[in-house]
């Protein structure tokens, strides 16, 4: 193992004002299993993407078996011999298996009548080599996920692939297909063949790679061999260290037990568990934090809470009170109020005014209707009101919402949930995409409820945030809290480990 | 009783013929994920091209030819329009078949003395029969039938024009180009519909008028669905709707029952409708049937 067979040199992609790679060096050699680990946004799969030919790099330049290449379009790239299995599988659903993976390099008599049989030997030939084989005539669309993947895979040796990138591989994967897939890549090494891992899971690079290297926002941290860190290093070079800023918080006064939820069971939209027997005890005068890494189930989460997801089993109740599955307006009128993980699909109509979204969910009431009539010049005085109050700029209440920064529509989000006098927020990534003195205000909006003694449960991915704010942090993984601490014993360290599925006795 | 039969089998064929090509133009088009509702148009336009041709120029197989380049120059806008400029499929379409219909009469004003209709052709210059009394047409559209089913279904191009209206992004991925194969699949959809439209102009009638085609594009577009987007569906389909159409004739002309001929001839309209309504609703439209691809 020693013959560098991928090397990448000084990659910078650029989109618009984002940069998601910062030059970017990484050198692959043939025959291991290549980690590339961060955080969702770290630019791992820009990079990745660059090498397969899907996006062209703004700088840099790719060379492999030492000769410098161009890859404009991803049949280069596996002609040149690599293969990706994407986050999303590359399959047509009405097509077989066989199909699938010939498609574009059809086996043929003639040159033009189709002779499938011929590839289906091949493939057979291809998948008896790991692992069970693959029915070549199974429709995909009647095949499991993971037999899908292994069909991705089988697609790619089928083109020759020498090396295979495999994006994010076990986020749609059972354990036990999860296991599957490990002996399967153990295999494809052993046969020679080079395999790059997109991953932030810690347990798994500790499982299967032989060298890791960690990305954190577009720049590289470092290249390590696996075998001599451990999933402690990992976590924190992946988590990085950044300026902290402690909130002067007095201890929480009167706790009393408001939001509980019971044995939560919850699917996703895509209808795979996404909530497994979650539990969760909500007091008053605390920020409840819920860490962990994006699509654990945090969404889901926020979405049965806000009545538009129904859970399958399980029990919600407010002050002791079943609001289990109640629709979004009794949940308002039940005062739980919250601010959405997307402020401009849910939480804004954002061709709306200002005026009109602060009253979303109370048009219909007095004073801002009478006899099914809006009454314009309450609307507008109220909007008013909460402009000057949350220091919404510019302060119009007529203005259309869209054409607000970023840090203002969240400011008429908040001002909108908070002028509710709401017993409980739910708080879903409230500073995703703010700048940091945007953040700093909605931090403080959040403290100054929490003193009033209202409960705040806030799910962010930010773990800074996290332990900035919280009283008690739990952490989720895979839809279930495997750790819930108080935030004073909070350790990032400790925290990162536990959201990337790791344990902490290992 | 035996000769009632044949008559209505012959009909059947005969008015079939028009809407199988169209509706094979569609299988062609909407499998590889271009909508064309432009049907209606192209054949009205082809249907015009034919019959003018054909009485310019005395010769129908010119004129068939001719229609099918009409058919297919109109297409060519529709593909420009959805596929390059990424429009909506079903806006163009509808604007492919207002341009179909209003060119054709606009050509013919000019051509013909400021005739709505074509001066009618000789019988001798018409379409020819072929065997059994059927007009070469039929036969003609029935081995278009056969030929797209192959392509679709046994040779190596098939799953690729398949691959490119289910899930045009893997397609890609495979080095697939998925703008060509749509445009060329709305080319032929396009050409198709020119000879469904002349098939009715220079065989089944013999002259262009502006309410020829009345809604047979539309009626090829449901047996598009009704078919499943499977070539030998969609020519069922259109048999079916041909034989209501045959039915209309027959017993508006032969049978001695009493129909007011306008309720009559809404059976195959009412007939469409119905079959859409109660089909079953498991679609097997490509996944990717209307929505334009972009590269990123």
């Amino acid at each position: 193992m020693s013959e560098v067979i991928v090397e990448l040199k000084n990659i910078t992609k650029r989109f618009g004002s984002f940069l998601a790679n910062d030059n970017l060096s990484l050198s692959i050699k043939k025959g291991e299993i290549h980690a590339l680990l961060g955080e969702n946004g770290a630019g791992k799969s820009t990079l990745m993407n660059i090498l397969y030919g899907l996006v062209s790099p703004t700088s840099g330049e790719i060379f492999l078996h030492g000769k410098k290449v161009e890859i404009k379009n991803s049949l280069q790239a596996i002609s040149l011999g690599i293969g990706m299995v994407h986050q999303h599988f590359m399959l047509i659903e009405t097509f077989t298996v066989t199909e699938n993976i010939v498609l574009g390099r059809e086996t043929s008599r003639y040159g033009l009548l189709l002779d499938l049989p011929q590839a289906e030997h091949a493939i057979q030939k291809i998948s008896a080599e790991f692992g069970p084989a693959v029915n070549p005539r199974a429709k995909i669309s009647e095949i499991s996920v993971g037999m899908q993947q292994r069909v991705e895979i089988i697609k790619a040796l089928y083109h020759q692939a020498e090396i295979l990138i495999l994006d994010e591989p076990t986020a749609v994967l059972t354990p036990l297909e999860i296991e599957e897939f490990g002996k399967i890549i153990k295999r494809l090494s052993s046969l020679g063949k080079t395999i790059i891992i997109i991953t932030h899971k810690l347990k798994e690079i500790k499982a299967l790679a032989d060298r890791c290297t960690i990305i954190c926002k577009g720049k590289l941290v470092d290249t390590v061999e696996v075998a001599q860190t451990s999933e402690q290093e990992l976590a924190y070079k992946m988590v990085g260290r950044k300026v902290e800023f402690k909130f002067n918080k007095t201890p929480p006064s009167s706790q009393k037990k408001i939001l509980s939820l019971q044995n939560i069971v919850a699917l996703n939209k895509r209808g795979l568990p996404a909530l497994q027997n979650l539990s969760i005890e909500l007091y008053t005068g605390e920020i409840l934090g819920i860490a962990g890494i994006d699509g654990n189930g945090q969404s889901e989460l926020a979405e049965i809470l806000t009545g538009l997801r129904a859970i399958e089993s399980g029990k919600i109740e407010k002050n002791g009170e079943d609001i289990t599955n109640k629709s979004p307006a009794n949940l308002f009128l039940k005062k739980i109020s919250s601010i959405p993980e997307d402020r401009q699909k849910r939480g804004l109509v954002l061709d709306f005014s200002v005026a009109e979204n602060m009253i979303l969910q109370t048009h219909h009431l007095p004073p801002f209707s009478r006899l099914g009539f809006l009454q314009k010049d309450q609307i507008e005085k109220h909007a008013l009101q909460l402009i000057e109050r949350f220091d919404v700029r510019p302060p119009q209440a007529d203005g259309l919402t869209s054409a607000l920064s970023g840090g203002n529509q969240q400011k008429v989000i908040i001002a909108r949930e908070l002028s509710h006098d709401p017993d409980i927020l739910i708080a879903v990534q409230p500073t995703r995409g703010l700048d940091v003195g945007a953040i700093e205000y909605v931090h403080r909006a959040l403290i100054a409820l929490r003193s009033q003694g209202k409960a705040i449960l806030l799910i962010s991915l930010e773990l800074d945030e996290i332990i900035n704010l919280s009283d008690k942090i739990a952490v989720i993984f895979d839809g279930k809290i495997v750790a819930n601490m108080d935030a004073l014993d909070a350790d990032e360290k400790k925290i990162g480990l536990l959201m990337a599925g790791g344990s902490l006795h290992a | 009783m035996l000769d009632s039969i044949l008559f209505i089998l012959s009909t059947t064929l005969m008015y079939s013929a028009p809407l199988i090509f169209a509706a094979i133009g569609g299988v062609l088009s909407e499998n590889t994920g271009v909508v064309n509702i432009g049907l209606e148009g192209m054949m009205a336009f082809g249907a015009f091209v034919g019959a003018a041709t054909t009485s310019l120029c005395g010769n129908p197989w010119i004129g068939l030819g001719a229609a099918g380049m009409a058919g297919l120059l109109l297409a060519l806008l529709h593909a420009w329009a959805s596929i390059h400029m990424a429009a909506n499929q079903v806006v163009s379409g509808i604007a492919i078949n207002f341009l179909g219909t209003g060119l054709s009469v606009f050509a013919c004003r000019i051509l013909f003395e400021g005739s709505t209709m074509t001066p009618p052709i000789p019988l001798e210059n018409k379409i020819p029969p072929l065997f059994f009394g059927q007009y070469a047409t039929v036969y003609l559209a029935l081995g278009l039938v056969f030929f797209t089913h192959i392509f679709l279904y046994k040779t190596i191009w098939g799953p690729r024009w398949r691959a490119v209206g289910e899930h045009p992004k893997a397609a890609e991925s495979v080095g697939i180009n998925v703008y060509q194969i749509r445009y060329l699949a709305v080319l032929a959809s396009g050409f198709c519909a020119g000879l469904g439209g002349a098939s009715l102009s220079i065989a089944v009638v013999s002259s262009f008028r502006p309410t020829l085609i009345a809604g047979q594009g539309f009626i090829a577009l449901a047996a598009v669905i009704f078919g499943r987007w499977r070539p030998m569906g969609a020519m069922w389909a259109a048999l079916l709707f041909g034989a209501s159409q045959a039915l209309v004739v027959f017993v508006g002309g032969q049978a001695a029952i009493e129909i007011s001929s306008q309720i009559l001839s809404m059976l195959p309209y009412l007939l469409t409708l119905l079959i859409l309504v109660f089909m079953n609703k498991k679609s097997a439209a490509p996944k990717a049937n209307g929505i334009s691809y972009q590269r990123n």
